[in-house]
């Protein structure tokens, strides 16, 4: 599988005003790899993930899905079909079912005939576990169901790439694990992931290579095994440390 | 009572004319508080600075004078610069600026109410601007257009009864014709007072049906 990456973002910078929050990321994602962003809050890795479908607009720098130039193409709508994105608040539809939910990309985005869609969508909402109910509305489901729906929602496009964003730290504690569940099978059937989240026992498991940002730079990008045993950088030591203290040492 | 009664009876073809017009003013003012409030709302959230800033003028313009001298100022004063309106036309413009600036905080308001988290998660799946606005935000915000503006329709309505000022020939005014010959203003004005209710009190009604209809599922409001 060797030859181009998947995903390429070289050198990207962003600020908001003064405020410097990507400053020169970098990092490549290989098809089937999954890659997990830590660090600490207010220090760009959403900023990182809208950036790669666009959400946010760089300031300098290049991202590249395979081909695709993203910050510069003319046709992002193209681009972001091809780009999951899960979010920390859902992003749900509060009008439409769940089934409608992960059907409406389909429909109005890809222009699939409504009864193509309606299987895409049971086959989609079944393979995250939540069979039977298609017809229940965002307001009636538990968070982990409604990350899941949306997970379902974003796998229906059949994306090239991945991207979740915190996906459960809205979630109540005892509802993470079936959200962490799916990912963690999607990450094994090969789907490309890049996944910002403190769950370290997910990270651990999971992930091909941790990447740990801080104030918009990239401190170290390496190997979980590595990562909790022997980090480079003592800052890295540190953040980990903490997260131990507050999420458990994350052991499977 | 009696007399009261065949009074009413004989004065109602008269009074549901009058009614007609009313209804006619409440639909072209409403109408034109729709489409001009519409506008205003886009103005408002999409436009630019100087934009805004006219939208915010005119808002606080027309909701800051009081609808009567609105009324006279159009239909007395307009012809002063050269625009001379028939009593009917002046009473939908004036009434039907006031309402669009109304309705345009209705309107903003409604499509601000839905959460940008789903415009953002429309956008991830590869929606344009104008169908995220199409399919996700539009149906939303009318659901949460009904209420206020049902309570905007009864406010109208009733303010059509201004347009007796400037000589419109509406309910009010039919009813005060009867009056001048009949010398009955009780039953009459009751009469008149019957027919607003029913026409506020219907429409609320069916609005109220079709907000419960579109209700989201596990939304309790």
């Amino acid at each position: 599988m060797a030859g181009k990456p998947l995903l390429r973002v070289v050198n990207v910078k962003k600020s908001f005003g003064d405020k410097v929050v990507l400053d020169g990321v970098s990092l490549t994602l290989n098809k089937g790899e999954t890659k997990v962003i830590i660090g600490p809050s207010g220090t760009g890795k959403s900023t990182l993930l809208k950036s790669i479908n666009r959400l946010v607009v760089p300031d300098e720098g290049e991202i590249w899905l395979e081909e695709t130039e993203i910050i510069r193409c003319k046709n992002i709508n193209a681009v972001r079909q091809k780009i999951g994105y899960v979010f920390q608040d859902f992003g749900l539809f509060h009008h439409l079912t769940a089934l409608e939910n992960v059907m409406i990309g389909l429909t109005k985005v890809k222009k699939m005939p409504k009864k193509e869609a309606v299987e895409k969508a049971r086959y989609e909402l079944n393979r995250v576990g939540l069979s039977g109910i298609e017809d229940l509305y965002p307001a009636q489901l538990s968070g982990g169901q409604k990350q899941r729906v949306a997970i379902a929602r974003a796998l229906a496009m059949e994306p090239k790439l991945m991207l979740f964003d915190e996906p459960t730290s809205a979630l109540d504690p005892e509802l993470i694990g079936e959200v962490l569940a799916v990912m963690k099978e999607l990450a094994e059937s090969k789907m490309t992931m890049l996944v910002v989240t403190h769950e370290m026992g997910f990270a651990r498991s999971v992930s091909d290579e941790i990447i740990f940002i801080e104030k918009g730079k990239i401190v170290e990008q390496t190997s979980p095994e590595k990562m909790f045993r022997d980090p480079e950088h003592q800052r890295t030591r540190e953040f980990l440390f903490k997260l131990k203290d507050l999420y458990g040492e994350g052991g499977e | 009572m009696l007399d009261a009664l065949a009074l009413i009876q004989k004065s109602l073809p008269t009074l549901l004319e009058g009614t007609f017009v009313t209804i006619k003013l409440t639909i072209l003012i409403v109408a034109m508080g729709l489409i001009l409030g519409l506008i205003l709302a886009f103005c408002q959230i999409y436009g630019s600075k100087p934009l805004r800033i006219a939208v915010a003028i005119y808002d606080r313009i027309f909701r800051s004078i009081p609808e009567l001298v609105l009324l006279l100022l159009i239909f007395y004063g307009m012809p002063g610069i050269g625009l001379r309106l028939s009593p009917f036309y002046a009473a939908v413009v004036a009434l039907g600026l006031r309402a669009a600036a109304y309705m345009g905080q209705i309107f903003r308001g409604s499509f601000m109410s839905v959460g940008s988290d789903q415009l953002t998660a429309a956008y991830s799946l590869g929606m344009s601007e104008y169908k995220a606005f199409i399919y996700v935000i539009f149906p939303q915000a009318m659901r949460a257009f009904i209420p206020p503006f049902a309570n905007e329709y009864a406010i109208i309505l009733k303010d059509t009864s201004l347009a007796y000022a400037i000589g419109v020939v509406e309910l009010l005014r039919q009813g005060q014709y009867i009056i001048t010959v009949e010398y009955e203003p009780l039953p009459i004005f009751l009469a008149i007072a019957g027919i607003y209710f029913v026409l506020t009190f219907g429409v609320a009604r069916l609005l109220k049906k079709l907000e419960n209809k579109l209700k989201i599922p596990g939304i309790g409001v």
